[in-house]
């Protein structure tokens, strides 16, 4: 650990952060091991255990891009792979055959198609809300996880924008929905809220690669200024030709604010937009004001459970136990229990407004949701997203791993089958009983479905692997060494009596 | 502006030297040390750290940044494409009876004016923090010193180019170490060359 070349960033011992009253900061090693150390700005607890120097937190982060994959890496990009080409597969007989290899029918053009569009994009918010949300609220335990929640984000949307490109029936004029001049001179109908959508979803995708990559300039500069030779090349273009320079890090810092500011009511907009396609039309089940939030809510929470599934395993495999802490995983199931909770609200109170409408066509169709023949898709979506998470209420809960990983798989299916629920229980019974139906899904409905995680779980695979997978310059800069500089302490005490100078409007 | 001026300015200094290159040993010492440079009167130098160290732009006398205008105006320009877009199609370009709405029906082209202010302000953001930045510049003096692949790791330094009008290769020397400078190097202009003067000095 310490045997970092040269110096190793730990260099308390030679001036102690001001405001560290009473304790002394001989070795930080030392304090790691004291459970009443505090953060010696925020006072609190320190967010990365075993109090790493700098040095450690570039190796930490380095070292599963330099050592040689694991069989264990392969395994699963190979399972992945396989998965990618069930997708591919079941898109190619889709566009060949048409339609019709879906279990789709006559009220039931919606099914899991869109499901599946809805559930990637709210699986992608979570990453965004750490990203962005957490930043402005200075949430600064989000350093550690914030990486690779947003490389989810970007998965997650390419995952989404598959969904809406193969369900349009004649793939070939897919070009439609965007507005491009065309020898027809026609353009596409700017006040449905499905091309809202086509903009919504694809500037958000766009928002999130330019964000993941800001955050990532500086850390490519760290893999290149250790590598050699064609990494060396690859990593160095990349990287732009960073050099850690204050100058370029006050205009970056700006830049990461203004995209986080930016981003939070994108986010928001996102899903609201997403709810829309459904809320602006007149199907009773859908033609609800409650959508822009309690999509929202929901989509945070399905992405939430995302992240805790992937993290769990990410940081078992690449050894990142110090800096994705279990408090992490304690703040991310309270999380979860609160939008969770936020979602069950919803759900109740979807129920009362049907019957405080006083629309028979409302009434019937919650009650229809709720005892009818989707009871047992209704039934599993209320255990998963209401009442298994209330398990979130206990410690014990929320300090295993075991368990954080069942509950997170069980919120996944859940926020499947809410989309699910919405989309096809309120399709099924139309207005006239002769068009009642009930959809079953076909095989190619499940091996798309099965396939777009197969093209999720490739790229994250590939993104563990060629990618600095925790933001190393974010994790250093809430280190307690990193705050070793005046202006930030709450409460300025000179640490040493000498060293007046340190102190603001000190030496100047 | 004067951030395009600032782009048009040659960012390298002429002559055999790029300037003097120091280590400091924490954040702490980097952040006195900025101070000292900036009070001795420097202009032309930089500080270079793996993280931004939080009040080190206040030490160095950095004016803010302007970048929250270049983002303003795109976002400005975006919105202002996206209801022009929306209401030059729906009016002129392809007028269609929705609902019996109007055809200026500006509400309903909200949303996508919103998407479309946001991907501007993003774009400038972005773009415009490399443009300040001058990157990509894959080649820099700096990058001749081999101490200097700590900066993105865990090394801490401060950097005055030798176009400052108060350079001088050892007064300011001498001033760095006063400040607590661990090493201090002359960086040499040309690319892939071992510097002059050689490396460290202590």
């Amino acid at each position: 650990m310490a045997t970092s070349k040269g110096m190793n960033g730990t260099h308390t011992e030679s001036t102690p952060p001001a405001g560290l009253r009473g304790q002394t900061v001989e070795t930080s090693h030392g304090l790691a091991d004291d459970p009443d150390f505090l953060d010696p700005v925020g006072h609190r607890p320190p967010l990365i255990l075993g109090a790493p120097s700098f040095h450690d937190v570039t190796e930490a982060v380095a070292r599963p891009l330099e050592r040689p994959p694991t069989r264990a890496w392969w395994a699963c990009l190979l399972a992945s792979l396989a998965l990618l080409g069930l997708l591919g597969v079941s898109i190619g007989w889709l566009f060949w055959e048409g339609i019709g290899v879906w279990g789709l029918n006559n009220p039931v053009g919606w099914a899991f198609d869109i499901t599946n569009f809805v559930f990637w994009v709210g699986i992608g918010h979570a990453g965004t809300l750490i990203s962005a949300i957490l930043f402005l609220f200075r949430q600064k335990w989000r350093t550690s996880i914030n990486r690779a929640a947003e490389a989810m984000t970007l998965f997650a949307v390419m995952c989404a924008l598959i969904f809406p490109g193969i369900h349009v029936g004649r793939p070939w004029v897919a070009y439609w929905m965007f507005p491009i001049p065309n020898q027809m001179g026609m353009w596409p109908q700017f006040r449905s809220p499905l091309m809202w959508d086509v903009f919504a979803v694809s500037i958000y995708g766009s928002v999130s690669l330019l964000f993941w990559y800001v955050g990532l300039v500086p850390d490519l500069a760290t893999i290149r200024d250790r590598s050699k030779g064609l990494r060396r090349m690859i990593f160095g273009a990349f990287a732009l030709g960073w050099r850690s320079s204050m100058r370029h890090w006050q205009h970056y810092e700006k830049a990461y604010l203004i995209l986080a500011g930016l981003a939070t009511p994108l986010v928001l907009s996102v899903h609201s937009i997403v709810s829309m396609d459904f809320a602006t039309s007149q199907l009773p089940g859908w033609h609800t004001t409650i959508f822009p939030p309690y999509f929202v809510a929901g989509a945070i929470f399905s992405g939430f459970a995302m992240v805790v599934t992937l993290m769990v395993i990410m940081r078992k495999a690449f050894g990142l136990e110090h800096i994705i802490t279990m408090k992490h995983f304690d703040y991310m199931a309270k999380i979860m229990l609160l939008t969770g909770m936020m979602v069950g609200y919803a759900y109740g109170l979807e129920f009362f407004i049907a019957w405080f409408s006083g629309s028979a066509y409302e009434v019937f169709t919650f009650k229809n949701r709720a005892f009818g023949p989707y009871a047992w898709a209704y039934w599993t979506m209320v255990s998963c997203n209401v009442f298994l998470p209330q398990l979130f209420w206990f410690k014990k809960v929320r300090s295993s791993l075991v368990w954080l990983f069942i509950l997170s798989i069980f919120v996944n299916v859940g926020m499947w089958f809410e989309r699910f629920v919405i989309i096809v229980t309120s399709l099924h019974r139309d207005f006239l009983p002769s068009s009642w139906f009930y959809f079953r899904p076909s095989l190619f409905d499940v091996t798309t479905m099965i396939g777009a995680f197969g093209l999720f779980f490739t790229m994250f695979c590939l993104f563990v692997r060629f990618v600095p997978i925790v933001a190393a310059a974010e994790v250093k800069s809430v280190l307690p060494q990193a705050a070793a500089h005046p202006n930030e302490a709450p409460e300025i005490e000179p640490a040493l009596p000498g060293r007046t100078d340190l102190l603001p409007g000190g030496a100047r | 502006m004067s951030f395009l001026t600032g782009l048009l300015r040659p960012s390298l200094p002429p002559g055999e030297h790029f300037g003097l290159l120091a280590e400091f040993t924490s954040p702490a010492e980097l952040y006195h040390a900025c101070e000292g440079v900036r009070d001795a009167g420097y202009t032309r130098w930089d500080a270079h750290a793996p993280f931004p160290v939080h009040g080190l732009e206040r030490a160095m006398g950095l004016r803010a940044s302007r970048l929250p205008w270049v983002s303003l105006l795109l976002a400005l320009g975006g919105g202002i494409t996206g209801m022009g877009l929306q209401g030059w199609v729906s009016t002129l370009a392809y007028p269609l009876v929705i609902s019996g709405k109007p055809f200026f029906s500006w509400p309903a082209f909200v949303p996508v004016t919103f998407e479309l202010a946001v991907l501007g302000g993003a774009l400038g953001a972005v773009f415009g923090m490399f443009a300040m930045n001058q990157l990509p510049t894959l080649h820099h003096p700096l990058f001749n010193s081999q101490a200097f692949e700590r900066a993105s790791d865990d090394g801490f330094f401060l950097s005055i180019e030798s176009w400052d009008p108060q350079f001088n290769p050892d007064r300011t020397a001498d001033l760095l170490r006063r400040l607590g400078a661990k090493e201090v190097e002359l960086i040499a202009s040309a690319p892939r060359q071992a510097p002059a003067l050689g490396g460290a000095t202590e």
